[in-house]
């Protein structure tokens, strides 16, 4: 499967080159652009963890390109997922987000149903990757 | 932003021919005699008998309004041989403490203080024999958080009264201690988007079709395609409440296995929008509790419930973490003539206050009424802080929401993969697109449908990031994003000569020029 969460996940994988142009887009509304990567890719799995601090101060696309490649080295088994955030009065949260990184194989996610009253069912997504510990959920890192 | 949004425009009646009429029109010296007040004061004013309207102190042309006033725009078209003055006057008294003779209790009242004063009135460009008169009223007149209270005051008498022909209540001015009264949205924009995990893009809806005849079992299955295809909603339709081929269970139970599966197959969050209009507030309360028993991150509501069950919905979804869709089901019966009724973007400001997430507002490019300017100014009611002046959309006051939560327009109705890029360019981001036909209409089925739509709309975000020219190049954009997407270029093939094309029959009153300087 594949996960579709973000805004170009129905496209190709973006080439560095696209997302670099995304990027730039970005910088150019005066938002900061932030790094993160998870091996729980849970659709209600909030707070991936952060490669270091919101790119709050940097003004191009070159650097955040290198900062995603650094991160694919050490998290490329992992999902990776670049945002930028607008903290103008109003918004104050996210503006933009889109994977650019994905394991090589996406084993997705069980739906599990516990009957209750009635015909009433209870509903957990699960992980198919949560089953392992850690850090060695698509082969390690 | 494109070169109309940055444009300088100035505003310019499209024509100078001004109807003949006893209007008082502020800067207008030739009819400057109607500009003084003719408000008869002390004992006189309290002789028993009929008196003119314009003479018990609903005419003051002096007056200045208050930041704390509310004022209103009405268009006014009075019968043949009544005095516009009079007319508007008489909408003032009957719109607040007036009846249609003196009475002394008045002297009871800080009557001065509670009577609508008309302010202004000015012949409507181009429509000989109508005025829009402006009136502002006394915050005191007014329940806090209760739009039955305001518009019982605005609109509850004065549309029947006979020395009129028409009236139509345009704009309105809520002063921010008046908003500051109302919850406003239950989850606004930027939570929604939060909640939904899903930023920088329109949202992708579509509602279930056929909208009547389908058991829970089939209703369940158009879900889950839909929304494994690739759409964030799903929507059931105004009149999908409990008939006797889908009792209202069924179909909740069905939706959010389709929901729950969907989100399994994508990994990410999927609503679908459960109707829980009923004919009592009892039953609505059962079905959203239900809804929210099952899950689901969304409840909807059609407008014909009233405001006061609005209110109370937006206040039940408050409180149990619902996004509130609202639809506008019923509106275009006093919304859709420019002469008589109530202009959808007063509806739209009420809506704001009482508090629903998502609003019908127009595709302009769709089946359904909406010129391009009106429509954005609709838009703007939604989701924006600050609405300046902007008599070119429709727009009378400057409005201060006062971070009032925003609210999600949603287009619906007759739209398409192939006009993503117009229907970006007209209506934004902050938008949830429903393509119930272009979704449910697809030669391959209903989840070729979705990632058709998915697909020209990501594809749509990327090329607009890019700078591109995406207005201009969205043919060509889709084109080649169909290269890749078997289902987009069947889409495209099969609705490319679709366009709706009609006269508006509401549109703004004041076209933009250019000024000067351009």
């Amino acid at each position: 499967m594949r996960v579709t969460q973000g805004c170009f996940s129905f496209l190709p994988d973006l080439t560095d080159e696209q997302i670099s142009k995304q990027v730039q887009y970005a910088l150019g509304k005066g938002w900061a652009v932030n790094l993160e990567f998870t091996d729980d890719p849970h659709p209600r799995n909030t707070f991936w963890e952060m490669w270091g601090l919101p790119m709050f101060d940097l003004r191009d696309a070159a650097g955040v390109l290198m900062e995603l490649n650094e991160c694919r080295k050490v998290y490329g088994d992992r999902y990776i997922r670049l945002s930028a955030f607008d903290s103008s009065h109003g918004w104050e949260s996210v503006r933009l987000s889109f994977i650019v990184n994905r394991p090589k194989v996406e084993p997705g996610f069980r739906l599990e149903r516990q009957e209750t009253d009635g015909r009433n069912l209870r509903y957990t997504t699960k992980s198919y990757a949560v089953d392992r510990p850690e850090g060695s959920r698509y082969g390690g890192a | 932003m494109s070169a109309r949004t940055t444009a300088r425009l100035s505003l310019a009646r499209k024509d100078h021919d001004q109807p003949a009429g006893r209007a008082a029109s502020r800067g207008n010296s030739e009819e400057s005699a109607m500009n003084e007040s003719v408000t008869i004061r002390g004992k006189d004013r309290y002789k028993s008998g009929v008196m003119e309207y314009k003479k018990m102190g609903y005419w003051e042309p002096d007056y200045v309004p208050k930041d704390t006033d509310i004022i209103a725009l009405f268009r006014v078209t009075p019968q043949d041989g009544v005095d516009p003055i009079e007319a508007s006057a008489a909408v003032a008294g009957e719109s607040s403490t007036a009846t249609w003779t003196v009475v002394w209790t008045d002297r009871l009242t800080a009557a001065e203080k509670y009577r609508a004063k008309c302010y202004r009135v000015d012949p409507v460009p181009n429509s000989p024999g109508q005025y829009f008169a402006y009136i502002a009223y006394d915050l005191d007149l007014f329940e806090n958080g209760s739009i039955a209270n305001l518009s019982a005051s605005i609109i509850g008498n004065v549309f029947g009264f006979k020395p009129l022909k028409a009236l139509r209540l345009e704009d309105m001015r809520l002063p921010v201690a008046y908003v500051k009264t109302f919850q406003g949205p239950a989850t606004g924009i930027v939570v929604e988007r939060e909640r939904m995990d899903k930023f920088g893009r329109p949202l992708l809806g579509a509602t279930v079709k056929p909208k009547l005849g389908l058991s829970g079992r089939n209703y369940g299955r158009v879900v889950y395609e839909a929304l494994k295809g690739g759409l964030d909603f799903t929507k059931d339709d105004e009149n999908i409440n409990s008939q006797p081929f889908m009792h209202w269970r069924e179909r909740f139970l069905y939706c959010m296995e389709a929901v729950n599966k969907a989100q399994a197959a994508s990994g990410e969050v999927k609503g679908t929008y459960l109707n829980v209009t009923a004919g009592t507030m009892e039953e609505m309360y059962e079905r959203a509790d239900f809804a929210k028993q099952l899950g689901s991150v969304i409840v909807m509501i059609d407008l014909v419930i009233g405001y006061t069950a609005i209110q109370s919905m937006a206040k039940w979804a408050r409180r149990n973490d619902m996004i509130l869709h609202l639809h506008r089901a019923g509106h275009s019966t006093y919304t859709r003539q420019r002469n008589h009724g109530v202009s959808f973007r007063v509806i739209a400001k009420w809506m704001r206050l009482a508090g629903v997430d998502h609003i019908h507002a127009g595709t302009v490019v769709g089946k359904l009424e909406g010129d391009p300017a009106t429509t954005k100014g609709y838009y703007d009611i939604c989701r924006e802080d600050f609405n300046p002046m902007q008599l070119e959309h429709g727009i009378f006051f400057e409005q201060n929401w006062a971070s009032l939560n925003k609210l999600m327009p949603v287009a619906s109705g007759g739209i398409h993969a192939g006009q993503m890029h117009q229907l970006l360019d007209h209506l934004g981001e902050d938008v949830v697109l429903q393509f119930g036909g272009g979704t449910i209409g697809h030669p391959m089925g209903i989840e070729a449908g979705a990632t058709a739509n998915r697909v020209a709309l990501e594809a749509m975000i990327l090329a607009r990031n890019e700078g591109r020219d995406y207005l201009h190049e969205g043919p060509e954009i889709l084109a080649k994003a169909a290269m890749t997407c078997t289902p987009l270029k069947a889409a495209l093939e099969t609705w490319k000569n679709v366009t709706f094309n009609y006269e508006s029959t509401d549109m703004p009153d004041y076209a933009p020029t250019p000024s000067v300087s351009m």
